[in-house]
């Protein structure tokens, strides 16, 4: 899929910075203030989705190829799930705040609540990942008409 | 009175989008108006003191309404046919029958924006509302609950998602991947 016009491409530029600024906000701020990893995460991916339709498929996957986008899904998964063992080793519990057991933070403050901020991270990492992909791959997949009446499925100029 | 005359106004609001997005036969405006919908739920969400999750699904939806034109636009299908589903029609009658004579006798009992579970004092909302600052260190009392409390949930909420994204990269991949000294 191609590019729109010059003048979509030109707001997507100066908007993009506070898209992804505001889309690291949530999700470091998620403990203090509404917000939190899956909307952060979110608002992360919707950057990446207005980049590919402004300026086209290419673009977007030079910055985030999808094979690092499959390997980013897992690593964010994977360390929730660390963090979730860590605290079953340290505190006994499955999902035991260990962190603010015996590190614990002044209140209200943003190095606080312990392994919250770091789940909040690694959801980010993961939805953030996981959504992007599948528009990529609901961008690149299409379905066919044939002469014949039945249908063809294909996927257009595979990138790997 | 006045949150509940808002409520209304947009609960009728939503209520058209829904049924427009039924009724119309083109199906980007279908998706438009499914827009309606998700938009109308994360005012409602707003005025019901829930910010956390009105920034969710304000977010959510914007995505999901991009997919959503990307698959229905420049598709095979543009249109859809209609014809009447009378066992869908009855069941939709029957659901709706039983959900306004519960609210009936619900809100008999309880006043509107009242919680049912702040009738017990021995709720654990009322132990995560008290103590949640003090033992997560989180002062946001909804993180604490979905990222401590009861992270077990999300845990599961994390593996339904990336289910999901293994089934579809797995169905849209388009050619299957060749065989080892195969064709």
């Amino acid at each position: 899929m191609n590019g729109m016009s010059p003048i979509v491409q030109t707001v997507a530029r100066f908007v993009k910075v506070f898209i992804l600024l505001y889309g690291i906000y949530l999700t470091l701020i998620g403990h203090l203030t509404p917000g939190g990893g899956f909307a952060g995460g979110v608002v992360i991916a919707s950057l990446y989705i207005m980049l590919t339709l402004a300026y086209g498929k290419k673009f977007a996957l030079k910055f985030f190829p999808r094979r690092l986008a499959g390997s980013l899904d897992s690593v964010g998964a994977l360390i929730f799930l660390v963090v979730a063992c860590l605290g079953f080793g340290f505190g006994g519990i499955f999902f035991a705040n260990f962190l603010e057991k015996s590190y614990p933070g002044a209140e209200f403050s943003l190095l606080s609540a312990g392994t919250i901020p770091i789940s909040n991270i690694a959801i980010c990492i993961k939805v953030a990942s996981s959504l992007f992909l599948v528009f990529i791959i609901m961008a690149v997949a299409r379905i066919i008409d044939k002469k014949d009446g039945s249908k063809e499925f294909k996927q257009d100029e595979e990138e790997e | 009175m006045g949150i509940e005359l808002i409520m209304i106004i947009i609960l009728i609001f939503i209520l058209l989008g829904a049924i427009i997005a039924v009724e119309i036969k083109d199906l980007l405006s279908a998706v438009i108006s499914i827009g309606v919908v998700g938009f109308g739920i994360s005012i409602a969400f707003l005025f019901l003191q829930a910010p956390d999750l009105a920034i969710v699904q304000i977010a959510v939806e914007t995505v999901l309404l991009v997919l959503l034109i990307r698959a229905t636009i420049r598709r095979d299908v543009k249109s859809t046919h209609s014809h009447i589903n009378w066992a869908g029609l009855i069941c939709v009658v029957v659901l709706c029958l039983a959900l306004i004579g519960f609210g009936f006798f619900a809100m008999q009992e309880l006043k509107f924006g009242e919680p049912a579970i702040s009738k017990i004092q021995a709720a654990p909302s009322n132990h995560y509302l008290k103590e949640g600052l003090s033992e997560t260190g989180s002062a946001n009392i909804v993180t604490s609950v979905i990222l401590d409390y009861r992270a077990y949930d999300t845990l599961g909420e994390a593996t339904v998602l990336f289910t999901a994204i293994i089934g579809a990269l797995a169905i849209l991949r388009g050619i299957a991947r060749k065989q080892k000294g195969g064709k």
